[in-house]
């Protein structure tokens, strides 16, 4: 906030100083220099984030790969009627919104629970060491992930199903069945997420002014009474900040995620809208009803984040955007 | 009793404390529950077939050799793969890094004339985007499908990194050390070499480290844009086709590679390709740490 309330001032002060001499020559020869660094990451962002978008009139034509981009003939609005139709796209939309929505149950509570506890340790390294081991699956592959997941959780061979098997239990399908796969997908994603997410909690929790804990403490709160009145409340901005912005992505689907966890056994809940734009597209050849299911999500996913914006700055916290 | 626990704190603060005991231990699960799946799959791939064919292995190595490892070493694809790998992460995060400063740097600067349109023309990717298909048209219509620069170039910017750097350079850099520069007949160039680059070396570690973590673990793109050419299939790719897709089987994937049970080779590949990561892990997680909290400036 400072440092944009300084910027300004310099703008302005800029401003008068060079009154009467502002046309863009005049800055231009002054910072060419800056002009010319832009122009490395501005090609780059020209023709491999803003070139594609002009590839989504595809989502409006009947693209045959014979007669090309341009030749194919204009369709309006008949590829998006085609796919709204089709059972898979309920599907994947009702997917999507699925493993989005109980992911915000499970793995964004998590962090905020670890944190808490992680705070009411005194002991530096105890922490530290918990700290280190607890952020490890962040920095693994989902792939790495995946393959982790087959070799505990199979049913023919993981060690979780050997394990049960050595007490007496049957062994359970976690990744072979649909029901089953889901709740692993969910555990698996917490599992990789709770350590990190604590980051942001903890920073926010550490700027709490340690006065109000010796107050607290004054007016006799135990322990929970400190969490729940004292840290609970002092974090309430960034728990709300991430919610929103994680409401905002509800419509995006993470495909490394699924994709390194689907098998054939498990169709039901594995067909997302990442998943499916990359069957009907790259693996089939369907161009046009790809491009047009991206462009269905992409929409969707910009009116939530300036949603999700709208409702920040309404709510008083700074925004997204 | 919580409300007395805590008045009594004060006092007797080596009191037995039930709470820190169930804190500690429920900690040191999660904690083990993050840790033990690495221990178990480094255990099978020291394990003798045997043991792992009668679901033997849990923790610890049953008749332990190395004969998978060796067998992997053996095997050229996955060494090329490592190979690969290695390559496009490393020219990844020194384009990355080029890119980002020359657009964070200009961007930083309040007396740049334009500097929000930039600004929103940068960040607008971060809501927006052409999506899976009509991006990979343009990787095709480029002629870079099957060939490494299509996972190169296209992420190299990053505009989650740009707004780190931005704001890391517009707080670290006051302009009236760049203006005492100026005055001394220093062009931007020169301020951004001897000035800006040096006084930013923590965030310019930490934001490679971000591009070469990110551009390492994924496989999405690799998994799109390279599928002819099974050559420049970079590590995470060929452990997909190795270890997940069950369709492919291990001997025909790698050919050199024979064992009776791929279980303890597909252990060994996970801890294979695990390792770099595991390696460096220790070193650079605090780095992580400070750019998550940078990112969450603007968050």
């Amino acid at each position: 906030m400072k440092v944009e309330s300084a910027s300004l001032e310099n703008e302005i002060a800029l401003k008068k100083h060079n009154k009467g001499n502002r046309r863009m020559t005049h800055y231009l020869r002054r910072d060419w220099q800056l002009y010319l660094l832009l122009l490395i990451p501005l090609s780059f962002v020209g023709v491999f984030k803003y070139a594609p978008m002009s590839g989504l009139v595809l989502a409006f034509k009947d693209y045959k790969i014979a007669r090309g981009f341009w030749g194919s003939d204009w369709v309006g609005f008949q590829i998006f009627q085609e796919i709204f139709d089709k059972p898979d796209f309920i599907r994947a939309v009702r997917n999507t919104l699925m493993l989005n929505s109980l992911d915000l149950i499970f793995s964004f509570t998590m962090p905020i629970v670890l944190a808490l506890l992680l705070n009411e340790i005194k002991g530096v390294k105890f922490k530290r060491v918990n700290q280190t081991l607890l952020y490890l699956p962040h920095f693994l592959s989902w792939i790495i992930i995946g393959s982790i997941a087959y070799q505990l959780l199979g049913q023919g061979s993981g060690a979780v199903n050997n394990l049960f098997e050595l007490m007496g239990w049957n062994r359970v399908p976690f990744l072979q069945e649909d029901t089953h796969w889901l709740f692993s997908y969910l555990a698996i994603g917490v599992w990789q997420s709770m350590g990190w997410g604590t980051i942001i909690y903890l920073a926010s929790i550490s700027s709490i002014n340690p006065e109000m804990y010796e107050a607290a403490i004054v007016d006799g709160a135990g322990r929970w009474r400190k969490v729940w009145n004292v840290t609970l409340p002092s974090i309430r901005v960034t728990i709300v900040t991430l919610l929103i912005m994680n409401l905002g992505k509800v419509m995006e689907g993470s495909f490394e995620r699924v994709f390194a966890l689907q098998n054939k056994a498990t169709t039901e809940y594995t067909t997302t809208i990442p998943v499916l734009v990359y069957r009907w597209g790259i693996e089939s050849g369907n161009f046009s009803r790809a491009t047009a299911l991206g462009l269905f999500q992409a929409l969707i996913g910009l009116a939530l984040v300036l949603l999700a914006d709208r409702i920040a700055k309404r709510l008083g916290e700074d925004g997204l955007l | 009793m919580k409300t007395s626990n805590g008045t009594l704190a004060m006092h007797r603060k080596k009191s037995f404390d039930i709470w820190d005991v169930l804190i500690r231990l429920s900690l040191i699960i999660s904690s083990l529950v993050c840790l033990l799946p690495f221990v178990h799959v480094v255990s099978k791939s020291l394990s003798n077939d045997a043991y792992v064919i009668a679901n033997k292995v849990f923790l610890w190595p049953q008749g332990a050799t190395i004969e998978a490892y060796k067998k992997i070493l053996q095997d050229e694809s996955i060494l090329r793969s490592l190979y690969v790998s290695i390559v496009v992460t490393v020219l990844f995060t020194i384009i990355g890094m080029i890119i980002t400063i020359c657009a964070a740097y200009p961007l930083s600067r309040p007396q740049l004339k334009g500097r929000t349109a930039l600004t929103v023309i940068f960040m607008f990717t971060l809501y927006f985007h052409g999506g899976i298909i009509p991006e990979y048209m343009l990787i095709n219509n480029l002629g870079l499908l099957d060939s490494m620069w299509s996972i190169i170039l296209p992420p190299a910017f990053s505009a989650f990194n740009l707004l780190i750097m931005k704001t890391a350079l517009s707080s670290s850099i006051p302009v009236s050390l760049e203006e005492s520069a100026r005055i001394d007949g220093a062009g931007h160039f020169r301020i951004l070499v001897n000035i800006v680059l040096p006084l930013s070396k923590p965030i310019m570690a930490t934001l490679a480290l971000f591009y070469a973590v990110g551009r390492w673990n994924t496989y999405q793109d690799a998994l799109f844009y390279i599928k002819q050419n099974v050559d420049m299939r970079p590590l995470q790719l060929k452990l997909y086709y190795l270890v997940i897709q069950a369709s492919e089987s291990f001997q025909l994937e790698a050919t050199q590679v024979q064992l009776s049970n791929p279980e303890v080779l597909k252990a060994s590949c996970v801890v294979f390709a695990t390792l770099p990561i595991l390696c460096v892990y220790p070193f650079i997680q605090k780095y992580f740490v400070q750019g998550v909290m940078l990112g969450a400036v603007k968050e």
